[in-house]
């Protein structure tokens, strides 16, 4: 065992609760009521009656519950889990924004958050008095602030400007100042929650460096990102929060691997029976799966993807299924169907058919995958049928330091040739 | 060594030794009681509140011609206001003194405190980006609202006494400087604490009952027409019903002894005990209140 003194962080049971539909905001009459019932040794009349009953859950929701964890000196941890999984009310916790509602986090030395870069900025005050207002604001002392002066100007890369008022600048330029305060907060926990993604890729280096250089300095940070590329190349450590529990800690390739695999496992496949098949009277859909051509359990960037669709074809004319691919903002990537590679001939019987459509490798970007299904009869759509199914493409631990992830929609492997 | 550690709970085996080598610099816990304050916390903040002092004193005025001129500029148009729409055309018997100066003398520190009522009032609603996002005391914006007001004050204050060179009018060579100056001090705490308290209080209300927001402005004008700023207490007839309002509230004193002591006229000590209590009492129950509601506040905006 390491030194027990090495514990800079430690949560213990941490739970936090919110309450659902109660707004909070009743009329001061019912205030008056239910003090005055309360004084009597009544029940509140204005309470709604479940609410003191029966435990109804509907009206509390545990965003945390049971979270205990603890973080040594130098470690970088990082948080992974899906949206509204707990990660960001565990860091308002962290970073004292908000109480926890039960449990008990005990902290050594100074632990500062970047859950908004350029915090308080202050419009009409030039750069310069903004670097020690935000600098102050995030619990700089102002010798502190004097001594580093020079190197967060030079870090945020605005020289020419630290005496404009920064109502005059670009929000990538005020994003860069308040970056380059908050590299410079030198805390014992640095806690650091999506921040890779703000400002240009020159940029996103410069402050994936500084981060790296804060964990080779033995400083603590807890990183907390959707980015699994970066989680595996900084962090020696990984909790997963799922449904504001901890599902997994451990090391990172161990817990990463679950998560993906657990993640993209969840959607893939879709069966209907003969009551529920959805569809149109010219053919319905029956089964529909989508597995990496290698057989493996994640979609690699390097696996080609089959989409399997077990149909009903209910005329005998020529029917063409289609599939649309969208990523998570609901672009549409590409669509595709059965006429660019079959012929009319191939689909004109009715019966119950299996289509197999692959992706070659190479071809997606990192990211989640969302794929509609339709049909197509007589030059017109007969039905289409979204979000059938869903899987997330991984990309491989990339070597380099650049972890940000790749903008673009498609991720080819294209030839290239030096003269 | 190994760090895979079990599901959902604290790695076993592990003792929590740790904790006694070196104490934790902070634990947080579900709740802390109200009346602890953490000055400590505070304390460490200070630097904070200097820079949101200078913040609140520079980025006011900035892109005006006037600029910092404004500080004087405001006080004095209002004294002016007052003396020609009450002392000139209202002819407001004003127990011989110059209107301008008598004015002034209550118009300097009744700003004084509306500007902190009001402020702190909406020091939650103003300070909600800040607060949703990064930790610190939240009773350093406050605070610093306090700190700028003052210095504020200190300087419109400094104006006064350049006019009342110039009327050859000084309370402070009449009464004495020192207990000019015991007086002064002691009814600028009581203010602080009214305006400091008043404006936590409904600050922490604001939170729940968003109407306050509006009610402030009108409360604090007619608190204004119901305390002396713009007639001295004596002329208000004894036993009336003004009379018992105006008496009623805590401010009274409180300007009546100022513009006493900036003008030299007779001042009962004992007339301060009543707004002393309130201003206790409304300290207390503004701090309990706020400290409250800031537990939660994140959560809620």
């Amino acid at each position: 065992m390491s030194a027990p003194n090495d514990i800079v962080m430690r949560a213990e049971g941490v739970g936090k609760r919110y309450r659902l539909g109660v707004t909070d905001r009743r009329q001061f009459i019912d205030e008056f009521k239910a003090f005055t019932y309360k004084l009597r040794g009544k029940a509140d009349p204005t309470r709604s009656l479940d609410a003191m009953g029966s435990q109804r859950i509907g009206e509390d929701f545990w965003a945390l519950r049971d979270v205990s964890f603890e973080v040594r000196h130098g470690e970088v941890l990082g948080i992974i889990g899906r949206n509204g999984a707990g990660k960001s009310t565990l860091l308002k916790l962290l970073s004292r924004i908000t109480q926890p509602t039960e449990g008990v986090i005990s902290m050594r030395g100074k632990v500062s958050s970047l859950l908004e870069v350029g915090t308080g900025f202050h419009p009409e005050l030039s750069g310069r008095d903004n670097i020690y207002l935000n600098g102050a604001i995030l619990g700089m002392r102002k010798t502190e602030v004097d001594a580093k002066l020079n190197d967060i100007i030079s870090f945020s890369g605005i020289e020419h400007h630290i005496d404009t008022p920064v109502k005059r600048y670009s929000s990538g330029m005020r994003v860069r100042l308040g970056f380059a305060v908050a590299a410079h907060l030198e805390p014992e926990v640095l806690i650091v929650d999506e921040v890779l993604s703000v400002g240009d890729a020159d940029f996103q280096r410069k402050s994936m460096g500084k981060m790296k250089d804060s964990a080779n300095s033995g400083r603590t940070v807890l990183f907390v990102s959707h980015n699994m590329t970066a989680m595996r190349s900084l962090c020696s450590r990984v909790i997963w929060l799922e449904n504001g529990r901890v599902r997994m800690q451990g090391p990172t390739e161990e817990v990463v691997a679950a998560y993906l695999g657990n993640n993209s496992s969840s959607a893939t496949e879709k069966t209907w029976g003969e009551e529920d098949a959805p569809g149109s009277e010219v053919g319905r859909l029956r089964h529909v799966r989508v597995a990496p051509a290698s057989g493996g359990e994640l979609f690699l960037w390097e696996d080609a993807i089959d989409v399997e669709i077990t149909f009903e074809k209910l005329v005998d004319e020529p029917v063409y299924l289609v599939i649309w691919v969208y990523n998570s903002d609901n672009m549409e990537i590409v669509n595709t169907n059965i006429r660019e590679s079959l012929s009319e001939a191939d689909t004109l019987i009715s019966g119950t058919h299996v289509a197999v459509c692959q992706f070659p490798s190479h071809l997606f970007n990192s990211g989640d995958l969302i794929l509609s299904i339709g049909m197509a009869h007589n030059g017109r759509m007969s039905f289409k049928l979204d979000n059938v199914v869903s899987f997330t493409v991984v990309e491989p631990p990339r070597t380099g330091t650049w972890h940000g992830r790749r903008q673009g929609m498609l991720q080819l492997q294209l030839p290239w040739k030096v003269r | 060594m190994t760090e895979t550690h079990d599901i959902g709970t604290t790695p076993a085996g592990t003792v929590w030794e740790g904790a006694v080598g070196r104490t934790w610099d902070v634990v947080i816990r579900p709740a802390s009681p109200w009346w602890r304050l953490d000055l400590k916390e505070i304390w460490r903040y200070r630097d904070l509140l200097s820079m949101l002092i200078y913040r609140d004193l520079t980025a006011l005025y900035k892109q005006t011609i006037l600029g910092p001129v404004w500080v004087l500029v405001q006080p004095l148009l209002t004294s002016i206001m007052f003396a020609v729409i009450f002392g000139l055309m209202a002819r407001m018997s004003l127990a011989g003194y110059p209107p301008l100066l008598f004015y002034m003398a209550a118009v300097v520190p009744w700003s004084f405190f509306s500007v902190v009522v009001t402020k702190t009032a909406a020091t939650l609603t103003t300070n909600a980006p800040l607060m949703t996002k990064v930790y610190f005391p939240r009773l350093i914006p406050p605070l610093s609202t306090l700190g700028s007001s003052a210095f504020t004050f200190l300087v419109q204050l400094a104006l006064f006494f350049v006019f009342a060179l110039f009327y050859r009018v000084s309370g402070f060579l009449c009464l004495g400087t020192r207990l000019g100056i015991a007086l002064v001090a002691s009814v600028g705490v009581i203010g602080n604490g009214l305006a400091l308290g008043a404006g936590l209080l409904v600050a922490a209300l604001t939170t729940k009952y968003r109407d306050l927001a509006f009610v402030i402005g009108f409360a604090v004008q007619l608190l204004m027409y119901m305390s002396p700023v713009i007639f001295p207490l004596a002329k208000v007839q004894e036993g009336s019903k003004l009379r018992i309002v105006v008496e009623a509230n805590p401010l009274t004193p409180v300007i009546e002894g100022f513009r006493g002591s900036l003008l030299g006229s007779e001042m009962h000590w004992s007339t301060l005990w009543y707004p002393a209590i309130v201003s206790a009492v409304l300290i207390v129950l503004g701090l309990a209140l706020f400290k409250r509601v800031e537990r939660s506040f994140a959560d809620v905006v």
